[in-house]
């Protein structure tokens, strides 16, 4: 059995070795972007047999999916021309390969410190206060309670993404498909139910199993992708529905810091949640934190700002 | 033991359906082994979820499949597109 | 009943695992895009599904098995829907199928695919 194990782990790393290499050294770009895809695919199994799943979850959802159709809608948009990168000229090898050099041994030196790590890691003090965290899980108590300041801070930073993405200009409008696609509305109208159902799923399961907001949310988000595509969500251009729109963009760090500011009236720290109201705030938290990351994605999807 | 092998052997295909991705002479054909690879991917998580009685596996085989589904209309919508505005005139999209 | 469900599941599963190996085998060999996406289809529906099939026959709970049928169900969708999808836009792309006619020389000297 366990010479059945080394097999597939050295099969799924040879799979990510040879994909992580074409993503960065592949000249013909769609090319790049494919094994890009791809190697997030392979990584989401990896995380699988790192017993790691909520990471397993966010990397399928957005490594693959949400990342994959920003890199594919971007290169959709590049002229015919720069669908090669330009060969590197020979006075830049010698730094690539040094940079190659340099990345290589600092991998190997970080994975000797993670292995001198003290092996059980926090597992133990973490599960002591699980039963007051208000969840059962443990990675989902880690992310919204007990460092819920790190979880505030990524959405900020993706909020403030949205606002350098949209500061660069208008929405682009996209080119027309080469055809006449029926397919695509009966795709989104059979996918669509879906697309609600899974997310709320996965952030009900949040609470007891892997799940939670960031997967949720990047579900909720691609299912937006898809109905942008075939395009089904004409009020995100509308110019009257701005303000509300932004202010659903917003609504997850609102709310996390409003929380967290109650937090600092009832128990005296910043993000201090007590412990009989722990459990519905975090739920609260997270539907308000998967519906903005969803919203935000498919205001990166926009490449600029609508409504103008 | 006998899910473990057969996702083994699974794994395998996927390993030479990159191939296909490296070689398409196409984009379609890079996409057609990126389907080929969520698929092989999905049958890996369902057949460790049964051999590992991992229930939550099966989560993450149900995201794949969403994600498929939207990837191929990605590419077919926004990158495989006819017109270029700019030219104003009828491209070859699949050529490389 | 349940005597021969689970082996029943095990000749399922590898039935499944004969077609998705024949369908990359396709993917491989095949000569232009529109045998691929063939290929494809057989390995992402047939495959794919026998297996969900066999692992639903083996399945625990009536709750888990309807949940391995789901994601069958889910890529049936996304597998066809998305091969209409490509072939009608690998047509108006200009791209033609291979077509071998006994007896035309042209078909044969023409590059594999454009």
């Amino acid at each position: 059995m366990s010479a059945l194990a080394l097999a597939f782990d050295l099969l799924l790393v040879a799979a990510l070795l040879w994909l992580a290499w074409q993503a960065l050294f592949d000249a013909h770009r769609f090319s790049a972007v494919a094994h890009f895809m791809v190697f997030g695919l392979v990584m989401s199994l990896a995380w699988v047999r790192l017993d790691a799943l909520d990471i397993a979850l966010a990397e399928a959802a957005i490594g693959a999916g949400v990342t994959g159709a920003l890199l594919l809608a971007a290169l959709g948009r590049l002229p015919a021309k720069a669908g090669h990168a330009p060969a590197w000229r020979r006075a830049q090898r010698p730094l690539v390969w040094a940079a190659v050099a340099t990345v290589v041994s600092a991998t190997l030196a970080l994975a000797w410190v993670a292995w001198q790590l003290p092996r059980p890691g926090l597992a133990g003090p973490v599960a002591e206060v699980l039963p007051h965290s208000g969840v059962d899980h443990a990675v989902t108590a880690v992310l919204l309670n007990l460092r819920a300041w790190d979880t505030l801070l990524e959405i900020t930073v993706m909020l403030a993404a949205v606002c350098l993405v949209w500061s660069l200009g208008p929405a682009l409008s996209p080119y027309a498909p080469a055809t006449a696609l029926p397919g695509l509305p009966a795709l989104t109208r059979l996918l669509h139910p879906l697309f609600v159902l899974v997310p709320a799923y996965l952030l009900w399961r949040g609470s007891h199993a892997p799940g939670g907001a960031f997967p949720a949310g990047a579900v909720l988000g691609a299912g937006g992708v898809l109905m942008v595509l075939a395009g089904a969500v004409p009020w995100m251009h509308d110019p009257r529905r701005q303000p509300l729109l932004r202010l659903l963009l917003a609504a997850g760090v609102l709310l996390f810091l409003a929380v967290g500011l109650a937090g600092l009236g009832l128990a005296g720290t910043f993000l201090a949640l007590p412990d009989a109201l722990a459990g519905p705030l975090i739920l609260a938290v997270e539907v308000a934190a998967a519906l903005s990351i969803a919203l935000m994605l498919m205001a990166f999807y926009l490449y600029g700002e609508p409504g103008r | 033991m006998f899910h473990a092998a057969i996702a083994a052997l699974l794994l395998l295909n996927l390993g030479v359906a990159l191939w296909r991705l490296r070689r398409g002479p196409t984009s379609a054909d890079r996409m057609l082994a990126a389907e080929l690879v969520s698929a092989s991917a999905i049958a890996v998580l369902l057949l460790l979820a049964a051999g590992l009685a991992q229930p939550a596996l099966v989560d993450v085989a149900l995201l794949v499949a969403l994600l498929a589904a939207v990837a191929t209309a990605n590419f077919v919508t926004r990158t495989w597109t006819l017109l270029h505005e700019e030219s104003g005139s009828r491209e070859e999209a699949g050529r490389d | 009943m349940t005597e021969w469900l689970h082996p029943l599941g095990y000749a399922l599963i590898a039935a499944g695992t004969g077609f998705f190996v024949a369908g990359n085998l396709g993917l491989i060999r095949f000569p232009d895009l529109y045998a691929r996406l063939h290929a494809l289809t057989k390995a992402d529906n047939l495959g794919l599904g026998l297996i969900c099939l066999g692992l639903a026959c083996q399945a625990p709970s009536l709750a888990a098995a309807a949940k391995f049928l789901l994601v069958w169900a889910l890529m049936l969708v996304a597998s066809s829907i998305g091969a209409t999808l490509i072939a009608s836009t690998a047509l108006a792309c200009g791209l033609r199928p291979r077509q071998q006619r006994p007896g035309s020389m042209e078909d044969d000297e023409r590059e594999d695919t454009p």
